[in-house]
C-alpha cells in the first residue's frame, strides 16, 4: 500500500485539528475525504502530503515514515494540488508545467532534458492543453487553468495524486470534465488519487472509497454504497437525506439540515 | 501574485518568441553597457578621445590621461557596475522570494540597519574608513534579526518577514533621524552624503575588496533561479514540489543580503535600482527567474553606471542616489501607468 496514516494527530496550534486517524490508501484506488466544514479534511490531506508536520503518529509512504524522507524523494512519488494557487504574472502554461519536473532535476541542471520535456508534453496532452502551451496561465479560463495545474502535478510523474477541492470555483461542465479526466488517469495509469470534495454526489459517483470525518476524527471508511445511508449522512453531516437511484448510480437528495445534538 | 482573469475583451498581446526576446534583451543590455562604459571613460571635466583612451589603457602617452583613466574613471565605472549589479540582482531575488513587486534590497531592514550604524560611526567620530564595514555589519545583523523574528516553529512566513523588515526599518530610521538632529553640522553633511548614496571618489580599494565578494554572490544568486521559480508558486505547491521553504528562503535571503550589504558598504543607500530594474527586466524577458536573475544583474549594472555618468558630467556633481531616485520614480510611475493600460 502506498500511503498509510498511523494514529495521526495534527493541526495548526497546540490543539490538533485531526486526531487519531488510521487510514490506508491502496494502489490505484480513488479515495475521497468527506466531512462538514472544519471536520479536518484539508488538514488530513496536508498531513498525508507532508505539507504539515504531524503532532503525533506518522504517515508511512512506501514503508517509510515520510518525515525521514527528503522532500524531493516524496515529490517524486506524491503530487499535491492545493486548493488555492498563487500565480506569477505572465507565467506560461509550458513554464508552469515544466516546474513539475523539479524534483527529478539535479539542482545544477538549468534546462529540462529530453525525458523531462517528453513528460511535460505528455502531461499537456493528457490534460488537453497542448494548444495553450505558450499562453500565460492567468489568461486561461478557470477550467483550463485548473487543468494546467493538474498537468504540473502530472509532470511530477507521481504514483499518488492528492487534490484539495479541485472542483471549487468551476461550473458543473468543468467539474465533470476534470473528474472524468482524473478517472481516466486513475484507471489507465493506475494512479492512486486522494481528493477532498465538498460535493457528496460527485464523490459518490467517482470514488472507490469514501473516508468520512467528523470533528477531526475518522468516522468511517467504506465504499460509496456502504457509506451512503441516511443514518451515516445524518451522523456525519447533520442532514436529513433520501438516497435516490439515478442513471449515474445512487445519489443524495438533501431534505434539510438537522440540529446536531452533540454540539458543545 | 495575482490570480485575476483578464477580461475576454483584452486582445491577446502578440509577443515575440522567447528566443527573440532573449536575444533582443541581450543586445540591448550589452550594447547599452558598452556604450555607457565608453562614455564614462571618455566624458568628464576633461574629455578624452578614443585614441587617448587607448593610449592611456596601454600606459602610453600623456601621464595625466593615464592618471585620469586608471586612478579616477576606471575604478569608478567598475564600482558603479559592481554596485548596480548587486542591487539589481538582490532586488530580483527578494521580489521573487517574497512574491511581492514592492520588495527591494532594502525591504528586510538592510538600509535602516546600515544607515543607523553608519550615522553612529560618523557621530562617534571614528574614521570614515569604518563606515563601510559598520554599514555592512549593520545591514547583515538587521536582516538576521528580521529572519529570527519571522521564524515560527519550523517555517518562515513571507508576511512576517515583510512586517518585521518594515518594523525594524521605521524603528532604526527614527533613531537615525534623532542622531542626525543632535549631531553638529559638519557631521550631518558627511552622514547625509552617505545616506543618499554616492560613488564620488570610489577607487581601487573598494573595487578590489567588494568586487570578488559580489561576483561570487552573483554566481550563487543566479544558481538559485529554480528555487525562486518554485517559491513564486506559493508555499504549499512549492513544498509539494520538493522545496524546503526554510532552506530556500534562508539561502535566497542570505545571498540577497550579502549583495545589498556589500553594495551599500561601497556606495551608501542608493535607492530605486533594486526596485525598478527587476520590473523592467520582467517586461523584457518574462517571469522565468532563470532569465530574470542574470538580466537583472546586467540591468542593474547598466542603470547605475548610466545614472552615475549623468550625475558626474552635469555642471554640479550630484550624488548618484538623487539621480536614481528621480529617474527611478519616473520610470516606475510610467510602468504602473502602462500596466493599468494593459500594456504589461
Amino acid at each position: 500500500m502506498p500511503v498509510e496514516a498511523r494514529q495521526l494527530d495534527g493541526g495548526y496550534g497546540s490543539r490538533p485539528v485531526v486526531e487519531g486517524v488510521n487510514l490506508s490508501i491502496q494502489t490505484g484506488e480513488w479515495l475521497s475525504l468527506l466531512g462538514a466544514n472544519g471536520s479536518g479534511k484539508s488538514t488530513l490531506l496536508r498531513l498525508l502530503s507532508r505539507i504539515l508536520k504531524p503532532q503525533g503518529g506518522a504517515v508511512i509512504l512506501d514503508g517509510q515514515d515520510i518525515q525521514t524522507q527528503s522532500p524531493t524523494t516524496i515529490a517524486r512519488k506524491l503530487a499535491l494540488l492545493p486548493q488555492q494557487q498563487t500565480l506569477p504574472d505572465g507565467l506560461t502554461v509550458y513554464q508552469l508545467v515544466s516546474l513539475g519536473r523539479s524534483p527529478h532535476q539535479p539542482w545544477w541542471q538549468w534546462e529540462l532534458d529530453e525525458a523531462g520535456r517528453s513528460k511535460v508534453n505528455e502531461a499537456l496532452e493528457w490534460t488537453e492543453i497542448t494548444h495553450y502551451r505558450d499562453r500565460p496561465v492567468s489568461n486561461l479560463s478557470g477550467g483550463a487553468r485548473q487543468r494546467a495545474f493538474l498537468a504540473l502535478a502530472l509532470a511530477q510523474d507521481p504514483k499518488i495524486l492528492m487534490l484539495d477541492e479541485p472542483t471549487t470555483f468551476l461550473d458543473l461542465h468543468y467539474q465533470l470534465q476534470l473528474l472524468e479526466l482524473l478517472q481516466r488517469l486513475n484507471r489507465q495509469q493506475n494512479l492512486s488519487i486522494v481528493t477532498v470534495l465538498h460535493d457528496i454526489n460527485l464523490a459518490v459517483r467517482y470514488s472507490d472509497r469514501l473516508a468520512l470525518l467528523r470533528q477531526g476524527r475518522l468516522w468511517g471508511v467504506g465504499t460509496p454504497s456502504e457509506m451512503l445511508t441516511p443514518e451515516t449522512l445524518g451522523a456525519v453531516f447533520d442532514i436529513d437525506t433520501k438516497i435516490l437511484s439515478t442513471p449515474v448510480g445512487p445519489q443524495i437528495c438533501a431534505l434539510g439540515a438537522i440540529a446536531p445534538d452533540d454540539d458543545p | 501574485m495575482t490570480s485575476t482573469v483578464r477580461s475576454p475583451s483584452t486582445p491577446p498581446i502578440r509577443k515575440r518568441t522567447a528566443k527573440q526576446r532573449i536575444a533582443f534583451a541581450t543586445v540591448l543590455l550589452l550594447g547599452g553597457l558598452g556604450l555607457i562604459i565608453f562614455l564614462s571613460l571618455t566624458q568628464g571635466s576633461v574629455s578624452l578621445t578614443s585614441g587617448e583612451i587607448a593610449n592611456a589603457l596601454l600606459r602610453r602617452g600623456d601621464p595625466i590621461h593615464e592618471t585620469i583613466l586608471w586612478d579616477l574613471r576606471l575604478p569608478r565605472v567598475l564600482a558603479a557596475l559592481v554596485v548596480g549589479a548587486a542591487l539589481g540582482l538582490s532586488g530580483a531575488l527578494l521580489q521573487g522570494m517574497l512574491r511581492n513587486g514592492l520588495a527591494s534590497p532594502f525591504l528586510l531592514g538592510i538600509s535602516a540597519g546600515a544607515g543607523l550604524v553608519a550615522v553612529l560611526v560618523v557621530g562617534v567620530g571614528l574614521l570614515q574608513i569604518w563606515v563601510p564595514i559598520g554599514a555592512w555589519l549593520g545591514a547583515v545583523l538587521t536582516t538576521l534579526m528580521v529572519y529570527l523574528l519571522a521564524r515560527r516553529g519550523t517555517t518562515i512566513s513571507v508576511e512576517r518577514l515583510v512586517l518585521g523588515g518594515v518594523a525594524f526599518s521605521s524603528f532604526f530610521g527614527a533613531i537615525q533621524s534623532l542622531l542626525l538632529l543632535m549631531s553638529p553640522d559638519g557631521q550631518i553633511q558627511a552622514a547625509l552624503n552617505w545616506l543618499i548614496g554616492s560613488l564620488n571618489g570610489r577607487g581601487w580599494n573598494e573595487v578590489t575588496v567588494v568586487g570578488p565578494v559580489i561576483s561570487l554572490a552573483t554566481i550563487a544568486g543566479c544558481l538559485l533561479a529554480r528555487q525562486v521559480n518554485l517559491l513564486s508558486l506559493g508555499d504549499d505547491l512549492a513544498t509539494g514540489l520538493g522545496t524546503s521553504l526554510v532552506r530556500s528562503r534562508c539561502l535566497v535571503g542570505a545571498v540577497a543580503t550579502l549583495l545589498a550589504a556589500s553594495a551599500v558598504s561601497v556606495a551608501g543607500l542608493i535607492g530605486f535600482v533594486g526596485l525598478i530594474v527587476p520590473h523592467g527586466v520582467r517586461l523584457l524577458v518574462g517571469t522565468d527567474y532563470r532569465l530574470v536573475l542574470p538580466f537583472s544583474t546586467l540591468g542593474g549594472a547598466l542603470v547605475l553606471s548610466a545614472a552615475d555618468l549623468v550625475a558626474r558630467v552635469g555642471p554640479v556633481e550630484l550624488p548618484v542616489g538623487v539621480d536614481t531616485a528621480v529617474m527611478g520614480a519616473h520610470v516606475f510611475i510610467s510602468m504602473l501607468y502602462r500596466r493599468r493600460a494593459g500594456g504589461a
